[in-house]
C-alpha cells in the first residue's frame, strides 16, 4: 500500500537532471490530498513554501549547481521542531499560533542539503505519549489500518512516510518515540546516541533523554539523513564535539562474524507474532554469517519506573516555561501568579499535567530520595548491565513492541497500560545508547513488525551494518 | 507530606491533600473532579513504581547524564541574539520592547 519514494533515488536524479523537484513535490502533495484527510500526519502542510523551494532546488540544479545530498527530498517535521516564521504547536494549545524566531539546528542542516519541508507533523501533546492519541488536534491514523494507532510520540512523520506523503520525517526519541511508531507503521526508523543530532530548536521533554532521528523507507535512506543532519553544534552544550564517520559508506559491509545478542531474560512477553518475526530475523542473521549470543539484562525491567519518574521529573521543569509570559496562551487573570495557574490549566492536556504532577511530587521534598534519587540508580544499573552484555555482543536485537499496532482508544484509559508499550524502546535511551527499528515483515492481521538492533554509545556503524542486513533478509 | 524523607516508595501513601500541593508547585490550577482523578491515577502508577523497591541500590552511583560533557565552553565572542521585535510580536502581550505582565504584587481588588 506504500507508495516507495526513495529519498537516495529522488536527490540522485534530481542532482543529475533527470527529475524535477517540483515534480516530486506535486507527486507527494497529491498523495497528501488523496489520504490526509483520513489519516491525519500533519498539524500543517506548507504547499506554497514546498513549491518554492522547490523550484529554487530546480532553478540550481539548472545553473549548474549541485543543490546538496538530499536535493528535491520532501521531508516532514515533528512539530516539536522550531522552523522559522511558521507555526510549531507541540500539538498543545498552549502554543497554538505561536510562531519561533529561530530555526531549529536539524531544519537549518536538512534545507542546506537541499530537503524540501512539506508540513509538521502531529505529535502525543509535548511528545508525551505512545500513540498520538494525545493531541490537542487530533489522532493520527495508521496508514496500514486507520481504525488503529500509527504509534508515538512521533506518530506524524511515521505516518507521513508510510503514506508517501514524504520520503523522509523527523522525529524526537524520548523514551521510543521514533522507534516505536516507525515499527508499528513498516518504516525505518532511528534514535542516535544521545548528542549525535543537535538538538537545538527541538522543543525540550526531558534533557537527558531526548534525541533527533530520522524515518525513511530505507536502511540507506536513514543512513544519508544521519550523515546530513549529525555532528556538532556549538548551539547545543550535550551535542558530541568528535566527528562521526559516514554511516551511508559502511552499509555494504556485510555481517560476517559480527556478534548479535539476544536477550535471554527479557520482561514481558512479546506477542507469539512478534516473536516469531524476531525468530525469523536470527535465522537470517546467522544465515548471513553473524553469530547468535546469548545477553542478559537483568535490570531492563525496572527501566520503565525509572524513566517514568525521571523524564516526568525533567519535563515538570522544562515546561515551566510555558507560562503564558513569552510565548503562546495566555489567560488573563488580576496577578501575575493567577495567570500562570489559569493559563496553564487551560493550555495544557491531561497527559502532560499528569507528567508535570508526577514529575513535581517525585522531585518534592520528602519523596525526592525515593523517587527521583532510586531512579538516578536504576537508571546506573541498566546502562551497567548494557555495558556488560556489550562485551559478549556487538549489538542486541530485540522486538521494538510487544504488539502490532493496537485499535484507537484501546489504551487511553489506563495510563500505565499505555507506558508498557514502550517497556523494549526506553532502556536505550537510559542508556543514551543508539538503537534503530528495522521493518521485519507482518503479524497479526497483515500489520508491520519491526524489530531493534541496538548498540553502544556511538556504535552507529554496526547498528546499520546489522539493519542493512536484516532489511536485505526481509526483502528476500 | 513525611516528617522524615521516604526511602523507599512503598512506604509512601499519596493523597489528595499532596495533589492539592503539589499542584500549587507546577502552577496548574487543577479542578475538585482533576484532583480527585489525579490522587488515584498517580497513586496507582506508583503502586506499579514500588517495584524497584525490591533492588539493593547501596552504593550505586545516581546517573544523571548519558554521555557526559563538562565545561563547555566557546570563545567569549559576540555574537547576534534573536531579533527582539520577532520575539515580542509573538508574545501574549508586550510593551516598550519588553514583555507585559499583569501585576505581580499588590494586584487590585
Amino acid at each position: 500500500m506504500t507508495a516507495t519514494v526513495d529519498a537516495s533515488a529522488i536527490a540522485a536524479a534530481v542532482r543529475e537532471g533527470s527529475t524535477k523537484a517540483s515534480d516530486i513535490v506535486e507527486a507527494h502533495l497529491a498523495r497528501i490530498g488523496e489520504r490526509e484527510e483520513e489519516i491525519h500526519a500533519f498539524n500543517l502542510v506548507l504547499a506554497d513554501a514546498a513549491r518554492a523551494a522547490a523550484a529554487a532546488v530546480d532553478d540550481a540544479v539548472a545553473a549548474g549547481q549541485d543543490p546538496g545530498p538530499l536535493a528535491g527530498v520532501p521531508v516532514a517535521l515533528k512539530d516539536n521542531l522550531c522552523t522559522r516564521g511558521v507555526p510549531t504547536t507541540c500539538s498543545s494549545k498552549i502554543l497554538d499560533g505561536w510562531r519561533p524566531p529561530y530555526d531549529a539546528t536539524v531544519v537549518t542542516k536538512l534545507a542546506a542539503a537541499g530537503a524540501i519541508t512539506m508540513g509538521k507533523t502531529n505529535l502525543d501533546e509535548f511528545a508525551m505519549g505512545s500513540s498520538t492519541e494525545n493531541s490537542a488536534f487530533g489522532v493520527t491514523r495508521n496508514p496500514h489500518d486507520t481504525s488503529r494507532v500509527a504509534g508515538g510520540s512521533s506518530g506524524g512523520s511515521a505516518a507521513a512516510v508510510a503514506a508517501g506523503f514524504a520520503s523522509v520525517g523527523l522525529g524526537s526519541d524520548t523514551g521510543g518515540s521514533i522507534r516505536q511508531p516507525a515499527g508499528l507503521c513498516g518504516v525505518v526508523g532511528v534514535k542516535p546516541t544521545y548528542g549525535y543530532v543537535s538538538r537545538f530548536g527541538l522543543i525540550a521533554f526531558a534533557s537527558s533523554l531526548d534525541q533527533i532521528g530520522p524515518f525513511t523507507t530505507s536502511v540507506r535512506d536513514a543512513a544519508l539523513v544521519l550523515d546530513v543532519i549529525g555532528g556538532h553544534d556549538t548551539n547545543d552544550s550535550t551535542s558530541i564535539p568528535e566527528a562521526h564517520p559516514s554511516l551511508v559508506d559502511v552499509l555494504d559491509q556485510d555481517v560476517k562474524g559480527l556478534r548479535v545478542g539476544l536477550v535471554t531474560d527479557l520482561p514481558a512477553g512479546a506477542d507469539p507474532d512478534v516473536q516469531e518475526r524476531l525468530e525469523a530475523a536470527v535465522g537470517a542473521l546467522r544465515e548471513a554469517g553473524a553469530t547468535i549470543v546469548d545477553v542478559q539484562l537483568p535490570a531492563f525491567g525496572y527501566a520503565l519506573t525509572a524513566y517514568y519518574l525521571i523524564a516526568p521529573a525533567e519535563a515538570s521543569s522544562n515546561l515551566a516555561r510555558f507560562d503564558g509570559v513569552r510565548y503562546g496562551l495566555r489567560v488573563d487573570a488580576a496577578d501575575t501568579n493567577a495567570m500562570y495557574g489559569a493559563t496553564r490549566a487551560a493550555g495544557f492536556g491531561d497527559e502532560v499535567k499528569r507528567r508535570i504532577m508526577l514529575g513535581t511530587y517525585a522531585l518534592s521534598a520528602g519523596y525526592y530520595d525515593a523517587y527521583y534519587g532510586r531512579a538516578l540508580k536504576v537508571r546506573r544499573k541498566v546502562a551497567d548491565d548494557f555495558d556488560r552484555a556489550y562485551e559478549k555482543a556487538d549489538v542486541i536485537l530485540v522486538p521494538t513492541s510487544p504488539t502490532v499496532a493496537f485499535p484507537i482508544g484501546a489504551k487511553t484509559e489506563d495510563p500505565l497500560e499505555m507506558y508498557l508499550s514502550d517497556i523494549y524502546t526506553i532502556p536505550t535511551n537510559l542508556a543514551g545508547h543508539p538503537g534503530m527499528n528495522v521493518p521485519f515483515g507482518t503479524g497479526a492481521g497483515g500489520l508491520p513488525v519491526g524489530l531493534q538492533v541496538l548498540a553502544p554509545t556511538l556504535g552507529e556503524p554496526v547498528m546499520f551494518r546489522v539493519g542493512a542486513a536484516l532489511e536485505r533478509a526481509a526483502a528476500s | 507530606m513525611p516528617d522524615t524523607p521516604a526511602t523507599q516508595i512503598s512506604a509512601t501513601r499519596i493523597t489528595a491533600a499532596d495533589v492539592v500541593k503539589v499542584a500549587r508547585l507546577a502552577r496548574l490550577d487543577l479542578t475538585d473532579e482533576e484532583i480527585g482523578r489525579t490522587t488515584s491515577q498517580l497513586a496507582s502508577m506508583l503502586d506499579h513504581f514500588a517495584d524497584i523497591d525490591a533492588l539493593d541500590l547501596d552504593g550505586v552511583e545516581p546517573m544523571t547524564q548519558p554521555y557526559p560533557l563538562a565545561n563547555v565552553f566557546r570563545e567569549d565572542v559576540i555574537v547576534d541574539g534573536l531579533d527582539r521585535d520577532e520575539v515580542l510580536a509573538e508574545a501574549p502581550d508586550a510593551a516598550e520592547g519588553r514583555f507585559r505582565v499583569p501585576p505581580i504584587i499588590g494586584a487590585p481588588e
